[in-house]
């Protein structure tokens, strides 16, 4: 659409073939804005930021080089809105909105980081540290965790709130994956991506409260679930580690000590033999 | 249908009652207990001493007094009569053995066993009643007995007298706002769903009353259940709606059948379904059943659930209004808010606008609960001090103990101190004062009430009513309950009040739904109106007490 000519606006709109009635421009201007896609400016953190209309602020925000913490959105699956981390002030709205669910707005001037709204997420993670049993040390995604990341820029090295160490348990019946709820933050990434792009619905989240947890199927042992395709895309999905590959957890390295006998057999005996 | 067959069958509903009617009440509160037998025993008498061509005994609605059930009123003459008995009696705690004497006292000879209520008692004379006009004075299931007091004239008078515009104007102007609790504009609700492209819309009745100590909801339904259809019916031909749902929590088994039982009969009298009263417009009402989560009161875990799903909350906007059922526009409203419509269409605009406050208008449903000598429903006009509900309506305290404070709103809400008795009840007051009109559960608290132990109770509802969708909610409402748990097993520091503060203003500020911004409020209106309970049980803190003592 944005490479159509002033001849093409013609022969479109009007009644007459352009080649037989060729119309001047100045008596036929072409309507703006000729795209159905529309842009739209607003500030963020006082930077003008220019966004398709449609986007939504986390997006404009990341374009701009702006980063808003976020846990509970992925990129490809729709937003629930639900972790709170991406919330956001924008002038003229007293509540404070999620910026991954709000979508663009002509003049709209959005804030995302004040104080309070540092503090309020420095609180969010806290209280998700308190609730699971999230024990870096011994996860298998130390260092490659998103809530570990996310604790780190919002500056928490400590939560202030009481570890309540809940009884949650672990699901390792599916040959290949495994599902650790301590260590669960029911972002439902795993709910989504299964049902939106596998298209195969295993996981949903059941119970309320400090209860609800992600579960597989009717609530039965991921094994037994015979809709999972085993693609592996909640394991992708998963921010923490929650679902992880069988074999990637601490407990089950398997050290091959027979390497280094044969490694000595090799160097000082020549045998290259195991 | 000609509007005059209408009121044919009016007059044929009317003439089919007998004479004389007592009235006995059928309501939930009342069938515990035992006013299904207190019916059957009144049957019998009327057998008994031959006057069943005179006299009928009627199950009917709740009459209000819940707390004196069951109730029997009569004997009640409609038509003017010389021979007629002419006072009707108010009968409280009536046992079935109290029947018979209640059938032989008819004709004058001798006085009823039963107690006798003042039917003059301001719990009574203070009321004024809209919604609840009929209940109590009606058989629920029987759409004759709705028809016989002028039922689904307004609907009729809206769809041949008034365009759909019509309609939303006169709701607009009546200044009426959701019963709900939040106090939404409901003409502006109907307005923004009319002028929505036209395509498949909705109506949802919320009928998923959930607040600790409220019942209104299910009174209405449970006594008049055609008012809400007829409700509902307006509404969706004044925004262009033809499918309808009541959320029903299952809970409420009674005003379940009682519903179907409307739904059916009003179907074959051409009140609702295709082609109502022979005009164009169709409306039809399906019920779905809450499966006993309070969230689902919220209106997008509502739709969630009406669609089959789990009942979790969604991030507005888009408000339901424009994208809600199936992503349709859709119009949520509370019962006792639907109960509103016919009377608005009947009696007009200014009628409705005359009656409460500047900015809440019409009457207000509340279940007066707690320590408190008459429980049970009332219906006051908005502007009514909390003072003449409880002191006056209520008749105090029992046993000489005073009012401390007052909880509306339920766990929405806050508590209302004895000092703000003189308050008016309308939504802007009760915001201002801290806590909300809410649905309309009043719970009065006296002396020996702590009102830390009514923080943390509430705390623990909502600690086990979050459906666990967003942090602040789920983690926040857990956090909150066990510094009130420490608090009160007298273990809680200075600091953990601070902190009970800080979670207080987070949760409020940052969660997804109603439930959680509002969870904090009623510790919130308990610390700044009784803060001195909540510093009485502090400990001095280990760390200064160290410091103190080594100085």
């Amino acid at each position: 659409m944005g490479t159509e000519t002033h001849r093409d606006v013609v022969n479109r709109l009007s009644p007459f073939p352009y080649s037989l009635f060729p119309v001047p421009y100045s008596l036929f201007p072409i309507p703006y804005p000729l795209s159905p896609m529309s842009v739209v400016t607003l500030k963020i953190n006082d930077i003008d930021v220019a966004a398709e209309a449609g986007k939504t602020v986390l997006d404009a925000a990341r374009e701009a080089g702006i980063r808003i913490p976020t846990l509970c959105h992925l990129d490809g699956v729709s937003d629930v809105g639900a972790c709170r981390l991406c919330l956001i002030e924008i002038k003229g709205i007293p509540k404070l909105l999620p910026a991954c669910v709000t979508e663009v707005a002509e003049g709209m001037d959005v804030t995302t980081h004040t104080p309070q709204l540092d503090e309020y997420r420095r609180m969010t993670v806290e209280m998700l540290f308190s609730e699971g049993n999230h024990v870096c040390a011994v996860c298998v995604a130390n260092e490659n965790c998103e809530l570990q990341d996310v604790a780190i820029e919002v500056g928490m090295d400590h939560s202030r709130f009481t570890y309540r160490f809940p009884e949650r348990g672990v699901d390792i019946s599916h040959p290949q994956f495994g599902i650790d709820h301590n260590r669960c933050i029911l972002c439902t990434r795993c709910v989504r991506v299964c049902d939106e792009i596998e298209g195969a619905h295993v996981w949903d989240v059941a119970g309320r409260g400090a209860a609800a947890k992600v579960i597989t199927g009717l609530n039965q042992p991921w094994g037994d679930v015979d809709a999972c395709t085993a693609c592996g895309k909640c394991v992708d999905a998963c921010p923490t580690g929650s679902i992880f590959r069988k074999g990637s957890t601490a407990a089950e390295l398997d050290r091959d000590r027979g390497k280094l006998e044969f490694l000595v057999k090799a160097r000082e005996e020549n045998q290259w033999t195991r | 249908m000609e509007r005059a067959e209408l009121l044919e069958q009016a007059t044929a509903a009317k003439q089919a009652q007998k004479r004389i009617r007592i009235h006995c009440c059928t309501s939930t509160g009342c069938q515990a207990s035992q006013s299904l037998d207190v019916k059957k025993q009144l049957d019998n008498a009327i057998k008994t001493h031959n006057l069943g061509d005179t006299v009928e005994a009627v199950g009917v609605g709740c009459m209000g007094f819940c707390g004196q059930g069951p109730m029997v009123q009569g004997p009640m003459v409609e038509i003017e009569d010389a021979d007629a008995p002419a006072e009707k009696k108010h009968y409280q705690k009536v046992t079935p053995e109290q029947a018979e004497s209640i059938i032989g006292s008819l004709n004058g000879s001798g006085e009823a066993e039963a107690i006798q209520g003042d039917p003059n008692h301001p719990f009574f004379s203070r009321q004024l009643l809209i919604v609840r006009e009929h209940s109590g004075r009606i058989d629920p299931e029987r759409i004759d007995e709705y028809l016989a007091v002028g039922g689904y004239q307004a609907l009729h008078h809206a769809i041949y007298e008034m365009s759909p515009a019509d309609v939303v104007q006169e709701i607009t102007q009546s200044g009426l706002r959701g019963r709900g609790g939040a106090g939404y504009p409901t003409g502006l609700k109907w307005a923004t769903v009319a002028k929505m492209p036209p395509g498949q819309k909705y109506i949802i009745c919320n009928a998923d009353e959930g607040d600790p100590g409220a019942f209104m909801d299910r009174s209405v339904l449970e006594s008049d259940p055609h008012r809400i259809l007829e409700g509902m019916a307006i509404a969706g031909y004044a925004v262009g709606a033809t499918q309808g749902y009541i959320y029903v929590r299952a809970e409420y088994p009674l005003a379940i059948t009682r519903l179907q039982k409307a739904i059916q009969q009003a179907k074959r009298k051409h009140c609702l379904g295709a082609q109502i009263f022979d005009s164009p417009v169709d409306f039809t009402i399906e019920i779905r059943v809450g499966a006993g989560a309070f969230v689902c009161g919220e209106e997008t875990a509502l739709i969630s659930s009406v669609e089959g799903g789990r009942g979790n909350p969604r991030p507005r906007p888009p408000y339901p209004a424009v994208s809600g059922l199936h992503g349709c526009p859709t119009l949520i409203n509370n019962v006792e808010t639907l109960g509103n419509i016919s009377p608005i269409i009947r009696n007009g605009a200014e009628w409705f606008a005359g009656i409460g406050t500047e900015r809440s208008k019409g009457t207000k449903i509340f279940s007066l609960t707690g320590k408190i000598r008459n429980n049970g429903l009332i219906e006051v006009p908005m502007g009514i001090t909390l003072r003449q509900i409880v002191e006056e309506m209520g008749g105090g305290v029992p046993g000489g103990n005073s009012v401390k404070a007052i909880q509306t709103g339920g766990p929405s809400g806050g508590c209302i101190p004895d000092r703000e008795l003189d308050t008016p009840v309308d939504y802007d007051s009760l915001r201002e004062l801290g806590s909300m009109m809410g649905s309309g559960g009043m719970v009065v608290m006296d002396d020996d009430t702590s009102m830390v132990q009514v923080a943390q109770f509430y705390m623990e509802f909502c600690r086990g009513e979050t459906c666990g969708k967003c942090i602040p909610c789920r983690a926040g409402t857990m956090q909150m309950y066990q510094l009130l748990t420490k608090l009160l097993d007298e273990k809680a520091t200075k600091r953990d009040l601070d902190k009970l503060k800080e979670l207080c203003d987070m949760v409020q500020a940052t969660s997804l739904c109603g439930l959680g911004q509002t969870a904090p409020n009623p510790v919130m209106s308990t610390l700044h109106y009784f803060e001195h309970e909540y510093l009485e049980l502090l400990q001095p803190d280990p760390v200064t007490l160290a410091a103190n003592s080594r100085g």
